[in-house]
């Protein structure tokens, strides 16, 4: 028996003992383990799967077992994932901090502030949430403005930030500020802030789709203590890149498949809202919609599995993150525009009786995929990445 | 299997780039359109390309070929469309190699796949009758006549059917029109009693040609497959070639989208690199996403058919589809981006144009895949 046998057996009957039973069905939302100084637990088992699984450092099983994490390989990491899966456990812990900022703390980070927050971040202690763009720093994220001054023994930080996701219910956040307002890129520094301290509020802001996690987050007059800065002063913007590679993988997978799924099938609705004729649609221009949009999905997805498959061969792609950022959000906004005309009136009710919860959910789906092509950059901004990174061409 | 290439899949590509690189360039097909050329193909070059072993790619080494399988040979149709290459290469290792390999008999294809892989034998599949692609679509009887069958109909779109000594000809020895019951494939001699072969001149400066049989006798072992239920096969081979005319297609994607990209990083106007425009980057960021869905799409029908999987009927839809829209964007952004000179009979981009056209026609344009890839799927 190999090493990484045994490990899968003490895995396996770690996990059987571990693991409560409730945290083996899906998850619903509120039961969502975000962690945090004011977590809340509408059921017990998830305290007690959070705390099994962090007492072993797994809810980031391959950070270094010095700052809490499980210290194991990618090949022991991937034992422990199957074994997982093969309880259908939910995720221990879902957060920012896990899957943003701790990888970009370990690579930038000092020693101090790696023994501080990464084991919180493990443990699910603190919850962070992330603080980018603001009201005049978009597309251009570099343009931020939101001031950061030496005080000499602290910094003072005043400006905006928005589209913080539950800024309102972290306990801390982790900024980009302008520390040099004669240059652009290289004025920018990275920034640590408890959202407790005086000065700093967030608003929850309503989209187009209805309530939502993002905040306006509001800094004024806020003190924060020298060693809250990562990396060198004015050498954010380089981690702010790091994060945000993240961020698009992250998005680009965002709700495929879903929506429609959930109802059977685009197929099936359409077969009974236009009928049949013998298997096919009998609206024949939806049914050449549906199967265009069917191949978009399929080729899409052959191209992300090709994309995997090549990067483990050693060949790289290039700039595939923009490209599937960009092509990915394309397909899913298609994709809910496509069920608007499937389903007609009933994936436009809003609330309230004449609608079936799954029909209630496509129409906030639609609306909320408009925000998948501006999030994480705008399909505009992946174009000129792919257009400058990978077909050379020039700036005007 | 997987959608990245072997070595051994790596080296067969890199030496058929070499190869149509080098020796058929786009000015091979141009000399033969300006010479008028009567065989609408390169003797030389097809010499050549047997003695790569590119004629019996598909054929087992048992019957004379190298036997690299649909991968291969959707590889080397890749390089032979990045260079527009004129060959026989389609209709005879692809259509004609596929089909004897599929329905042909022990003595068939002892008799007959040797020959092709030696390259002494040329074949046209004689399919269509209408102008849209329609395998069941097929009006041409076959009639019993003693032991034997008289052909009599006509065909249209027949690729290389002028210079084919054997002309593999569907027809109906049951059945009606439109069904898919019935069909028979028939092994005829191109200079039988009764054929007559018209070279039509297309839009590519590719072959192609009219078919008419008038009561043309053939033996009863001149039946290709099994009499009345050749369907199956057929569209099996069918699925071959719309791979390797995807795969094809996917060269003259990527030649076009390679030297336009070139061009605008070239070509000035308002005293700037056109390149530096907005309005055409974001377009050729587009084509490239583009490009990469095709090259998915094409290894994935190509896989499928290698592993024989059941999808193969969904995933070369697929593929047709994609690229014969891919195919669309690209050579009329590729004539659209180079402006005036793109309009000019010296820029490639016409002889691109052309060809993708065609392409798209042969074995089901988009909408013909769309629909099938949507009745595959039970809707």
């Amino acid at each position: 028996m190999t090493a990484l046998d045994t490990f899968r057996e003490e895995t396996r009957s770690w996990l059987e003992a571990n693991c409560p039973e409730s945290m083996r069905t899906p998850m619903p939302e509120r039961e969502m383990p975000w962690g945090g100084r004011n977590a809340k637990f509408p059921n017990p088992d998830t305290k007690v799967w959070l705390d099994n699984m962090a007492s072993r450092g797994w809810t980031a099983p391959e950070w270094p077992a010095e700052y809490g994490g499980g210290g194991l390989s990618k090949e022991q990491n991937k034992v422990l994932q199957e074994e997982l899966a093969r309880l259908r456990a939910r995720p221990a812990l879902s957060s920012f901090g896990l899957w943003m900022l701790g990888p970009a703390l370990l690579e930038f980070a000092s020693e101090e502030q790696k023994k501080k927050y990464l084991p919180e971040i493990v443990k699910g202690e603190i919850r962070w949430c992330q603080g980018y763009s603001e009201p005049g720093a978009g597309s251009d994220l570099a343009g931020l403005q939101t001031k950061c001054e030496d005080k000499g023994d602290h910094y003072l930080v005043n400006g905006q930030k928005v589209w913080t996701s539950y800024a309102d219910k972290c306990d801390m956040i982790f900024c980009l500020v302008r520390t040099d307002t004669t240059v652009k890129h290289d004025g920018i520094s990275f920034l640590l802030i408890d959202m407790d301290t005086g000065g700093v509020e967030a608003r929850p802001i309503k989209l187009i789709s209805g309530a939502s996690p993002f905040c306006e987050t509001f800094l004024t007059d806020v003190k924060v203590p020298k060693e809250n800065l990562v990396g060198e002063l004015n050498k954010g913007w380089t981690i702010a890149k790091r994060l945000l590679e993240h961020e698009r993988s992250m998005i680009s997978g965002m709700g495929m498949g879903a929506g429609a799924a959930s109802m059977g099938g685009m197929e099936a609705i359409a077969k009974e809202n236009f009928g049949t004729d013998g298997e096919k649609i009998a609206d024949t221009s939806i049914r050449q919609s549906i199967a265009d949009h069917k191949m978009d999905q399929q080729a899409f997805g052959l191209t992300l599995r090709r994309a995997s498959e090549e990067a483990k061969a050693g060949q790289g792609m290039g700039a595939a993150a923009s490209m599937f950022k960009y092509y990915g959000t394309e397909v899913n906004k298609r994709r809910f525009e496509l069920l608007l005309d499937v389903m007609g009136t009933q994936a436009l009710g809003w609330e309230g009786e004449g609608f079936d919860s799954k029909e209630l959910a496509v129409t906030r789906s639609w609306l909320r995929s408009k925000g998948n092509s501006i999030e994480g950059g705008t399909s505009e901004v992946q174009l000129n990445v792919i257009a400058k990174r990978v077909l050379g061409l020039p700036d005007a | 299997m997987a959608l990245v290439l072997t070595e051994e899949q790596t080296m067969l590509r890199d030496m058929a780039k070499d190869f149509f690189t080098e020796q058929v360039p786009v000015t091979n097909l141009r000399k033969l359109r300006d010479d008028a050329d009567d065989l609408g193909y390169d003797k030389d070059v097809w010499a050549q390309i047997v003695e790569l072993g590119f004629a019996g790619i598909l054929i087992p080494e048992e019957h004379g070929g190298t036997g690299f399988g649909p991968m291969g040979l959707g590889i080397v149709m890749t390089e032979a469309g990045r260079t527009l290459a004129a060959s026989p290469l389609y209709s005879t290792a692809v259509l004609g190699a596929g089909l004897i390999l599929a329905a042909g008999s022990e003595a068939q294809k002892s008799e007959l796949l040797p020959k092709i892989a030696a390259g002494d034998m040329l074949t046209a599949l004689a399919l269509e009758e209408t102008n849209h692609h329609n395998p069941a679509n097929v009006a041409m009887t076959a009639e019993k006549s003693g032991d034997g069958y008289k052909l009599s109909g006509e065909k249209k779109f027949v690729i290389d059917g002028h210079i084919a000594d054997t002309l593999i000809v569907v027809a109906r020895t049951g059945g009606a029109v439109g069904e898919t019951q019935g069909l028979s494939m028939f092994l005829v001699d191109a200079n039988a009693k009764g054929v007559t072969v018209t070279r039509t001149h297309m839009v590519d400066s590719r072959n192609a040609a009219l078919v008419a049989l008038d009561g043309v006798e053939v033996s009863a072992d001149a039946a290709l497959g099994n009499i009345g239920a050749a369907y199956t096969e057929l569209e099996n081979v069918l699925d071959l070639g719309r791979a390797c005319l995807a795969a094809e297609m996917l060269g003259g994607a990527e030649a076009v989208f390679d030297t336009t990209l070139e061009y605008l990083k070239e070509r000035k106007q308002f005293g700037v690199i056109i390149g530096t425009f907005q309005a055409l980057k974001h377009r050729a960021a587009e084509m490239f996403c583009e490009v990469e869905i095709c090259r998915s799409v094409v290894l994935e029908a190509l896989s499928a058919l290698e592993e024989r999987r059941n999808d193969v009927p969904r995933v070369t839809s697929l593929a047709k589809a994609r690229l014969s829209e891919a195919a669309r964007l690209i050579t009329n952004e590729g004539v659209q981006m180079h402006g005036g000179i793109g309009m000019t009979d010296d820029v490639d981009m016409g002889l691109y144009l052309k060809r993708a056209r065609v392409q798209a026609q042969m074995l089901g344009d988009s909408n013909f895949h769309r629909a099938r890839y949507a009745e595959l799927g039970g809707y």
